[in-house]
């Protein structure tokens, strides 16, 4: 295919959805398919062949529209009706209503503040684009932005346009793509590569793999603009193979995209050349990590290694490597497409765009949304996520996974940045935000987080090895009733150790849930070790002589 | 000249560090001018009095009676000295600590071919699932490893503390030694 | 070839080549670092984090044996923070395994109890985690005590890298990790191993030893390591 190929690909497309007068998507996101979904949409299409409809309603299984608390979900578009919570059996009454009135009883109003308050950019055409045909993709408007860079930009100008939306790392630091690309671009090496991070291993976290499994075009379309800017011939997505649905989606849209001359050799018949291929991680947490991540694709055990050297100058057996996030990647076609001034309008000064987050915990509206950076915690959490269910009251909210921290209700009107949450002391992480009320308690929180970077540890660095396993413990002690006043000291300076001096992130951040709940929550920690209680009447104390086992 | 009020006590070791103190030889002599010895293995005394000056503990605390034994001791005791490996690390009577305890009682009590083959449960004092080292179960203010420490090490220690120094162990002994 | 650079460690003046680390230029100029995991003559992993020094103007902590020399770097290695978090790191080590110095063949020659001194540890404050760990003397001449194991991995290092076997290697993970001959095998079954006693030799501790020692009577040499690399260097 040439440049001039894709409108006519886009113009086939749209018009073959023309002669649709309804479009049923049934979303087709790991939530909602754990619900069924797929039940419901065989259902669906057997009636629609039943029925004879099939030459006026076409069926697809569609992104995640984000409410995956009310899933399964099914729109009907153009008419933009959404269902909510549908089962096996409503597929007549939705049928029926085709040409009528929608069906009350299902409907989910797209015009409440989950929907209204949303900014996507990342999440475009949220649920209206099936994920598996290359062609719908096109018909969106996608692989313009790559032809636009590959026929009218030098690299230069790409990494230019990058660095100048103010696109940052969204895989949690933070760190600039645009100077991570150029950085890449100007390292010397026979080979560069360019990795797309999607090891998301988070506890509570989805968002990658909702964006892998909707968007899988549009992460190769961002790869392949990257390569092209940085100079890199080959690329990897490094997926969990816990996301088997997305490793199927990328494949296919690999398989697709090769086909259609958008990936491989002389990409839209220009000289420019990449392939991309994916890589399984075996359920590693460190191997999010980008010198593990790089590690496990090279076949090693996958730990990490101290940096400097960055990947970047000495990445990817031994060559120039870029490595960004899932959604990192997903900015890239908005960025080309729109320009950096429609960019830089959103967020804020330091951190631009938007940010994908999954809410979970105890909030009404769990699921996944896209808000603009510089939006605050409580319209997040109340208005977006409509606030804590059967009547609790907000404790905290937890950002950046286990390396991230609590943050209280004294800072819900704080702006989520970048920069503010680390002065919370916590940070933005990959985008997993848990929601708690009162019945949680925050040493039992803790300890959970602590659990999972001990598990997690790789074991090669001696902090993060016994370090962590030595502050579960006392965490543990803690919750039982039997730590000291002696042991929270040990505990804090644990903390501050294991976060000074070891190896890497999994490590410098597992003591940030401890640090930021003794912060905020310090009265809970002394309850249970003084007064031998747990507040939020989680941890069970037994009280009996003192024993020592 | 009031005489500094010392104490030895043994928990659960080998003696090996008693041993090691009164290797000290002629120097005994010296050290008996300035000390009286008013609790100790080597002295015939049942009950650890009170307001003693230097208590020197050798041994890990394995038992319900060590563990008794070591708080009333810190309660009575202004320098409490952990005296050799085994009451810094708790050392070889902590090996057992992988296996717990019962393990150990077994093959004392029950594998050996005797009359009447029992776990005692009376008398003897029952044993803690885990040995601990001194300072995990009471405050200790001078730590002396080694295996056992020299009698050099222990003249040191103690020739200091008469002089109302605190004995700098710095690259003296070490676990082990 | 390389620049030679002028840096500051601890306020001192030192020269060397961009090529060199921390460490060696601190050791060549009679600077004390302390080190486990580093092995002169094997790849360097930062990984026991003992030689960590600060450099002004970098916020994080950097591990001596990789940081390269840079002109007008400033080197500090003996601050008050570092040495808390050196003891720590000595500390986590005794309470992980089961280090009973005055039963261990190693006793008196062993790394990590040379340190505990050398670093002023003298009693553990953490609670020891008493792990049970087995004892693997399968192979005709040496053993493989894991309680003594501080998996510094530098017998997977210099089995890979120098001997060329690979015979060892690391299972699992974090505070579960430990080194395995071949596929988890006994030592003894392990068909890759050559027998060649160079792990054995630059084990810092008690975990590889050779059969028939006593307490304390298990001395290693290890410089043969740079001997063989001398040698590799003058090949090329």
């Amino acid at each position: 295919m040439i440049a001039e190929e894709l409108p006519k690909i886009a113009a086939q497309e749209q018009e073959d959805q023309l002669q649709f007068k309804h479009h049923i998507f049934v979303c087709s996101g790991t939530a909602c398919v754990s619900a069924h979904s797929d039940q419901i949409q065989a259902a669906l299409e057997k009636d629609i062949e039943e029925r004879g409809l099939g030459h006026v309603c076409s069926i697809t299984g569609g992104g995640c529209r984000g409410l995956c608390a009310s899933g399964p979900m099914v729109s009907v578009e153009p008419q933009g009706i959404l269902y909510q919570g549908v089962k096996v059996e409503d597929s007549a009454e939705i049928l029926d209503s085709l040409n009528s009135q929608p069906v009350k009883r299902l409907e989910c109003s797209t015009e409440a503040p989950f929907f209204s308050r949303q900014k996507k950019i990342v999440l475009e055409y949220a649920g209206k684009l099936d994920p598996e045909r290359i062609e719908a993709y096109i018909a969106a408007g996608g692989y313009t932005a790559l032809l636009k860079v590959l026929t009218e930009m030098t690299p230069q100008q790409v990494i230019e346009q990058i660095t100048r939306s103010g696109l940052r790392g969204r895989g949690g630091a933070g760190y600039p793509t645009g100077l991570k690309w150029s950085t890449v671009a100007k390292a010397q090496g026979e080979h560069k590569y360019v990795i797309c991070n999607g090891d998301e291993g988070d506890p509570g976290a989805f968002m990658d793999r909702s964006v892998m499994e909707d968007y899988p075009f549009k992460i190769l379309e961002g790869m392949t603009i990257a390569a092209y800017a940085v100079g890199a011939d080959q690329g990897y997505v490094y997926v969990r193979a816990e996301y088997p649905l997305a490793v199927k989606r990328l494949k296919a849209a690999i398989r697709q995209a090769q086909k259609n001359n958008l990936l491989g050799n002389n990409i839209g018949g220009t000289t420019f050349n990449f392939q991309i291929d994916v890589r399984l991680g075996a359920g590693a947490f460190v191997c999010g990590e980008e010198t593990a991540l790089i590690a496990s694709i090279e076949g090693k055990r996958g730990t990490p290694r101290p940096r400097p050297p960055y990947p970047a100058e000495h990445g990817l057996w031994g060559c120039p490597t870029l490595i960004n996030n899932v959604e990192s990647y997903a900015n890239i076609t908005p960025i080309i497409r729109n320009g950096t001034d429609w960019y830089t309008a959103i967020g804020t000064e330091k951190s631009k765009g938007t940010k994908v987050f999954s809410l979970t915990g105890t909030i009404n509206n769990t699921g996944l949304i896209e808000v603009p950076m510089g939006i605050s915690l409580r319209e997040i959490i109340f208005d977006i996520g409509g606030g804590i269910p059967n009547g609790k009251h907000f404790k905290a909210v937890q950002t950046g996974g286990p390396s991230g921290g609590c943050i209280p209700e004294q800072y819900l009107d704080i702006s989520v940045d970048y920069d503010s949450l680390l002065h919370l002391g916590t940070y933005m992480g990959s985008g997993g935000m848990i929601v708690m009320d009162e019945t949680s308690c925050m040493v039992d929180v803790a300890r959970y987080f602590m659990e999972f970077c001990m598990s997690e540890s790789c074991g090669k660095c001696v902090p993060c090895r016994v370090g962590t396993a030595q502050m579960y413990d006392l965490l543990n002690k803690i919750t039982k009733g039997e730590a000291s006043l002696d042991d929270l000291a040990m505990l804090e300076e644990l903390a501050e150790m294991v976060k000074s001096t070891s190896l890497c992130g999994l490590g410098q951040g597992a003591p940030t849930p401890v640090q930021s709940t003794l912060r905020y929550f310090r009265d809970e920690y002394l309850a249970h070790i003084v007064d031998k209680v747990c507040p939020a009447g989680v941890c069970k104390i037994y009280h009996h002589a003192e024993v020592f086992s | 000249m009031t005489r500094t009020r010392l104490a030895t006590v043994w928990l659960d070791g080998c003696s090996g560090c008693h041993m090691s103190f009164l290797d000290i030889d002629e120097q005994l002599l010296v050290l008996a001018d300035q000390i009286e010895l008013v609790y100790s293995p080597l002295v015939d005394r049942k009950d650890f009095p009170e307001d003693v000056d230097v208590t020197l503990i050798e041994g890990a605390v394995s038992s319900e009676e060590d563990l008794e034994k070591i708080r009333r001791i810190r309660e009575r005791t202004h320098i409490l000295i952990s005296l050799g490996d085994c009451a810094v690390t708790g050392n070889v009577p902590s090996l057992r600590n992988s296996i717990g305890a019962e393990p150990v009682l077994r093959r004392a009590y029950l594998d050996p071919t005797l009359l009447n083959p029992q776990i005692p449960n009376q008398v003897i004092p029952r044993l803690l699932p885990l040995v601990r080292p001194v300072h995990s179960v009471v405050k200790v203010d001078i730590y002396v490893p080694g295996c056992p420490p020299s009698a050099n090490t222990i003249l040191y220690v103690l020739t200091e503390l008469l002089a109302g120094r605190t004995p700098d162990l710095n690259g003296k002994t070490r676990f082990g030694a | 070839m390389s620049r030679v650079v002028t840096l500051k460690i601890n306020d001192q003046d030192v020269s060397g080549r961009e090529d060199e680390t921390i460490l060696e230029l601190a050791r060549e100029n009679g600077i004390f670092v302390p080190t486990l995991c580093h092995l002169e003559g094997l790849s360097d992993i930062g990984a026991c984090r003992l030689c960590l020094i600060e450099i002004k103007g970098v916020p994080k902590l950097m591990p001596a044996c990789v940081v390269r020399a840079q002109e007008g770097m400033e080197v500090y290695t003996e601050s008050e923070r570092l040495k808390k978090y050196r003891r720590m790191v000595i500390e986590l080590l005794f309470v992980e395994g089961n280090h009973v110095c005055s039963v261990c063949v190693s006793n008196g020659h062993c790394e990590l109890q040379y340190l505990a001194q050398k670093l002023g540890v003298d009693h553990i404050r953490l609670e020891y985690r008493s792990p049970k760990r087995e004892v693997d003397a399968s192979h005709e001449r040496f053993v493989l005590d894991h309680n003594r194991c501080i998996l510094c991995t530098r017998c997977v290092r210099v089995c890979g890298e120098v001997e060329g076997a690979h015979t060892w290697d690391l299972l699992g993970r974090g505070i579960q990790s430990r080194v395995i001959t071949d596929l988890n095998q006994p030592w003894g079954d392990a068909e890759s191993c050559t027998s060649c006693g160079k792990c054995v030799q630059v084990c810092p501790t008690g975990a590889l030893t050779a059969k028939g020692k006593a307490v304390g009577e298990m001395t290693k040499h290890q410089g043969f390591l740079t001997t063989l690399a001398l040698m590799r260097e003058n090949d090329r």
